[in-house]
C-alpha cells in the first residue's frame, strides 16, 4: 500500500512504540501514588512534559495534557472564554471542525464570533483581522496550517496583532507540528493545540499549550492532575510516546521538510502536465511540505478514492461524499471554489518517507483512473464536444 | 462500507457509454450536488433493446446507474417503469445510508429516458416524484 493520508493520522513509529512498552506493561503504577512505581509513572510524565516544552520553545509547566487536537481546541476556547469578561472571538472560515464547532457553540451561548475570509490560496487577511478586533474581542483562533489545503498562516504577525491589541492568540496546530518549525514565545502564541498521533505518536493524547498567566477555566473536572487544570488519571505511556514521537518529528526539521517540498511540487508540476483540467487548491509556497490537494474537473473525489485504494493508494478527498454531509468542504468553498469542482479534489499527505517512486506510481495511477472517470462522466462528454 | 456487489459495478460497470441512435434520453441531477446520471435507450416495438448510461458521481452513483441499466435492459417500458430505488439497492445487497439517494436517482433517470420516448410519440409523459440528487431539496420518501 502507498499511504498518501499522513494528514489523517500519521504511523506510530517504532521508537515510539518501544518507548511506551515499559508503562503499558510492567509500568502501570498511577502518577498520582506514592510508592516506588507510581512515582515512577510521575518522572516519566515530568520527563516527557519537558521534552515537549522544549520543543516548542515553552516551558514545562505550560503544558497540559489531553486527549487530543479535539480537546485541546475545546478547552482552549471555552476555557478562556469562561473566565472573560470579553463576548467576541475573532476566527477563520477555513477552520478545523474542533474549533468551528466549538465557535457555533459559543455562539449558541450568547458569544460574537467573526469568522475571517481568505483569499483564494486560503489565507487571512491581516487588515481584515485588524479591523475585526473591538473592545470586547477576548480571543483570537487561527490555524497554524489548514489540514486540507495545506496553506499555512502567518501565526508570526497574527501574535503580533494580538499582543498589541491586548487579545489572547490560540493557534490550533495540530496539522503543523513536525511539519513546521515552531517557537511559541518568538511567535507571540498564547495558546496552542496538538495532537500526538498526527506526528507519529499514538492515537488518543494531545497537548493544549497555555503561557503561564493565562487564567483558563476547567473543561474536564475532577483529580488535581495537570496542576488541577485537567482531571483523569494520565495515560502515562501515550504521554512517553508523545514525547518521543515529536523528538523524532522536529530532528532537522528543515531539512526533512525541504526534501518533502521537493518531492512535493515534483508531483504537482507533473499531475499539472500530464492531466488536463486539474487545480491546485492552498497557497503554492507557503503550503506545508507534505500537502497535495488538487480538484480534478468532471469526476467525483469518493470514485476517486475508491478507485485510488483498488490500485493500493491509501488518500482522501474533500468531497461531498466523504464528508457524510451534502455539501463539500467548507475549506475549498472558501477558497472560492464552485461546488462542482470541490467535488472532485483529492488530498496527498506525504510523510517524510514518502518516496519519489511511490509518488510516481501514484501520478501514473491518477492518470488512468482520471480519464476512466471521465469517460464515464456525461460533463466530460460536454467538454469533448 | 460498500458491498461487494457494488465494488463490483463500480470497477467493472455494465452498459457505460452513448447510444448513437438512441430513442429515449434521459439526464437527472445536479453538478453541484455531485450526481449527474445520464440514460441512454434503444426501445424496438416497446422492448428496451439497449440501454447505456454516463455518469458524474461518487461510487453509488456509478453502481446503482450500472445495476438500474442491466434491470431494464429487454423489458417492456411498461415493466421499466415500475422499476423501483429499491430493487436497485436489493440488487446491489444494499448501500449506506447517506447513498440511498443514488438509488432514488437511477430510477428517475430511466424514468427521464423514458418519457423522453413517450414525448417523442407525442404520448404524456409519467408524472413520477423527482429527485435532483440534493437530499434535503425534496420531501420525497427514500426507501
Amino acid at each position: 500500500m502507498i499511504y498518501l493520508d499522513n494528514s489523517a493520522t500519521a504511523p506510530l513509529k517504532k521508537e515510539v512504540l518501544d518507548s511506551m512498552m515499559p508503562y503499558l506493561t510492567g509500568g502501570y503504577g498511577n502518577a498520582s501514588s506514592i510508592y516506588e512505581i507510581g512515582r515512577k509513572s510521575r518522572a516519566a510524565i515530568e520527563e516527557a512534559r519537558k521534552t515537549i516544552a522544549e520543543r516548542i520553545g515553552a516551558l514545562p509547566g505550560e503544558i497540559y495534557f489531553t486527549a487530543g487536537g479535539s480537546e485541546s481546541d475545546n478547552w482552549a476556547i471555552k476555557g478562556v472564554m469562561a473566565r472573560s469578561a470579553k463576548t467576541h472571538i475573532i476566527s477563520s472560515a477555513i477552520e478545523h471542525h474542533a474549533v468551528l464547532h466549538t465557535l457555533q457553540f459559543m455562539e449558541k451561548k450568547g458569544y460574537k464570533v467573526t469568522y475571517l475570509p481568505v483569499d483564494s490560496d486560503g489565507k487571512i487577511s491581516l487588515s481584515d483581522l485588524e479591523n475585526a478586533i473591538t473592545e470586547e474581542t477576548g480571543l483570537i483562533t487561527i490555524m497554524t496550517a489548514n489540514n486540507e489545503i495545506g496553506t499555512i498562516e502567518p501565526i508570526e504577525k497574527i501574535g503580533e496583532i494580538a499582543k498589541k491589541h491586548n487579545v489572547l492568540f490560540h493557534t490550533d496546530a495540530v496539522q503543523a507540528i513536525g511539519l513546521m518549525d515552531i517557537n511559541v514565545k518568538e511567535m507571540n502564541i498564547d495558546m496552542l493545540s496538538m495532537s500526538a498521533h498526527k506526528f507519529g505518536g499514538p492515537k488518543g493524547i494531545g497537548v493544549l499549550y497555555v503561557r503561564r498567566g493565562i487564567n483558563i477555566e476547567n473543561l474536564i473536572h475532577g483529580g488535581a492532575q495537570e496542576r488541577t487544570k485537567r482531571a483523569g488519571t494520565e495515560n502515562v505511556a501515550s504521554i512517553v510516546g508523545m514525547a518521543k514521537a515529536i523528538e523524532l518529528a522536529t530532528e532537522d526539521i528543515n531539512g526533512k521538510t525541504a526534501k518533502m517540498a521537493e518531492l512535493r511540487d515534483k508531483t504537482i508540476a507533473s499531475i499539472l502536465e500530464k492531466i488536463p483540467y486539474v487545480r491546485l487548491n492552498g497557497h503554492k509556497t507557503d503550503r506545508l511540505a507534505g500537502n497535495i490537494n488538487m480538484s480534478f474537473q468532471y469526476i467525483e473525489g469518493e470514485a476517486l478514492l475508491l478507485s485510488l485504494d483498488m490500485a493500493g493508494i491509501a488518500a482522501s478527498s474533500g468531497s461531498a461524499c466523504t464528508s457524510g454531509s451534502l455539501d463539500p468542504s467548507h475549506v475549498l468553498l472558501a477558497i472560492g471554489l464552485p461546488h462542482e469542482i470541490a467535488h472532485g479534489s483529492l488530498r496527498l499527505s506525504m510523510s517524510e518517507n514518502t518516496t519519489e517512486e511511490e509518488m510516481e506510481k501514484t501520478v501514473s495511477a491518477l492518470c488512468g483512473i482520471v480519464d476512466r472517470l471521465r469517460q464515464m462522466s456525461p460533463l466530460w462528454e460536454e467538454v469533448n464536444k | 462500507m460498500y458491498s461487494e456487489k457494488v465494488m463490483d459495478h463500480f470497477s467493472n460497470p455494465r452498459n457505460v457509454g452513448e447510444i448513437e441512435d438512441a430513442n429515449a434520453v434521459g439526464q437527472v441531477g445536479n453538478a453541484k450536488c455531485g450526481d449527474i446520471m445520464k440514460i441512454y435507450m434503444k426501445i424496438e416495438d416497446n422492448v428496451i433493446v439497449d440501454c447505456k448510461f454516463k455518469t458524474f458521481g461518487c461510487g453509488a452513483a456509478i453502481a446503482t446507474s450500472s445495476m438500474a441499466t442491466e434491470m431494464v435492459k429487454g423489458k417492456t417500458v411498461e415493466e421499466a417503469l415500475t422499476l423501483t430505488n429499491k430493487a436497485v439497492m436489493e440488487a446491489l445487497d444494499g448501500l449506506p445510508p447517506a447513498k440511498v439517494h443514488c438509488s432514488v436517482l437511477a430510477e428517475e433517470a430511466i424514468t427521464a429516458a423514458i418519457n423522453d420516448y413517450l414525448k417523442r410519440l407525442g404520448k404524456e409523459p409519467l408524472q413520477k416524484k423527482s429527485c435532483d440528487g440534493c437530499c434535503g431539496s425534496c420531501s420525497a420518501h427514500h426507501e
